[in-house]
């Protein structure tokens, strides 16, 4: 035996691009636009996506909702008569924190992509792993709600950095937390400066027409004709 | 905590390019703006190898200085912070990340069967 050292130079993530880049090409083929949902837990993702899905004027929307366990997220999106389809990271992939382009590859032939114009991937709830993994979206959004601290972008700057728009919500506990919104802003500009932002209340409704106009205009434009289509994946 | 994810990638990658030779050290560079956790990689790596080809495979990191570019004025500076703002031109900057953003194999030193000594 002896030792032979072959030269590589590959990012260890172009294994997921590649896959990434098959998915992207199968959403565009069946004319759907593509945004990957992205937040800590509890951030409230899902009850900011129940605020939009039903007046989406002239996008049919549907959603893949992915979590370790359950389809609690999926059953209260369903309850809205919006086309849910549920991917567990845990039974066949040993839990894991985040989605990959391999696991929205394998729910692909459970998508109704005929029927929807704008597929809203929600990933599983966690500030780091997801934003290393694209899955073949157009746009990715992150949720930051303003409990978790004005801080966060600091502490993650990954993920907020791996986002064309940041949703700031539960705003209506301003009054009744310590949070310095200022700071927070602050602090998100000097991780991604100039990122869009809104600020939203999924509880009041406060900024929820902004961020319907938001989606309805991602689900309206033709896929792969978007801004910023060479930064895609 | 994305380190047992980044883990598999690595994994995956080398398998590629061993082709099925076991292996016995494995090179990286990896940017400072990744935010991985050098011990938290190399424990991962160790229980994400077993059975593989990387089992018991040595991990080697180079770690890469997080570097902004700022096309508006041409400078270039280190952080160890992720403030991503030209000191020079502000808001107004145009920032290049430099360097930091690497998570990449380099090289793998594999063992081969010396089976083209007798013919």
């Amino acid at each position: 035996m002896h030792r032979t050292k072959v030269r590589v130079v590959e990012e260890a993530l172009d294994a997921n691009n590649t896959i990434a880049h098959a998915n992207r090409a199968d959403f565009d083929r069946a004319g759907v636009r593509v945004v990957n949902f992205m937040s800590a837990p509890g951030a409230g993702k899902t009850a900011l996506l129940e605020r939009v899905v039903r007046d989406l004027p002239g996008v049919r929307i549907g959603v893949l909702e992915g979590d370790v366990q359950g389809s609690m997220d999926s059953d209260r999106l369903a309850a809205l008569h919006v086309p849910v389809t549920q991917l567990n990271t845990d039974p066949s992939f040993g839990g894991e924190c985040h989605l990959d382009a391999n696991m929205v590859r394998s729910a692909l032939p459970e998508l109704p992509l005929d029927e929807i114009d704008l597929l809203v991937i929600e990933n599983v709830g966690n500030l780091v792993c997801p934003a290393e993994f694209r899955v073949g979206e157009d746009a990715r959004i992150m949720v930051s709600s303003i409990t978790e601290g004005e801080e966060k972008p600091l502490k993650y700057p990954l993920m907020f950095r791996a986002c064309e728009l940041v949703l700031i919500n539960k705003v209506d506990l301003l009054p009744h937390l310590d949070f310095d919104l200022d700071k927070f802003l602050y602090n998100l500009d000097s991780v991604h400066p100039g990122v869009e932002r809104i600020l939203v209340s999924a509880k009041t409704g406060e900024g929820i027409d902004e961020w319907r106009g938001w989606l309805a205009r991602m689900g309206a434009v033709p896929s792969g004709a978007g801004a910023g289509a060479e930064a895609r994946v | 905590m994305h380190e047992l994810s980044l883990s598999g990638a690595i994994v995956n990658t080398v398998e590629k390019h061993a082709a099925g030779r076991p292996v016995s050290v494995v090179s990286m560079r990896v940017g400072a703006l990744r935010q991985v956790v050098p011990d938290t990689l190399d424990f991962y790596f160790g229980f994400v190898s077993k059975g593989t080809v990387c089992e018991g495979a040595r991990l080697e990191l180079e770690l890469i200085p997080a570097r902004l570019r700022c096309a508006a004025c041409e400078r270039e500076w280190e952080i160890e912070l992720p403030i991503f703002m030209c000191p020079e031109c502000g808001p107004s900057g145009q920032i290049e990340v430099a360097s930091g953003d690497e998570f990449e194999v380099e090289t793998i030193e594999v063992e081969e069967a010396e089976c083209i000594a007798r013919r």
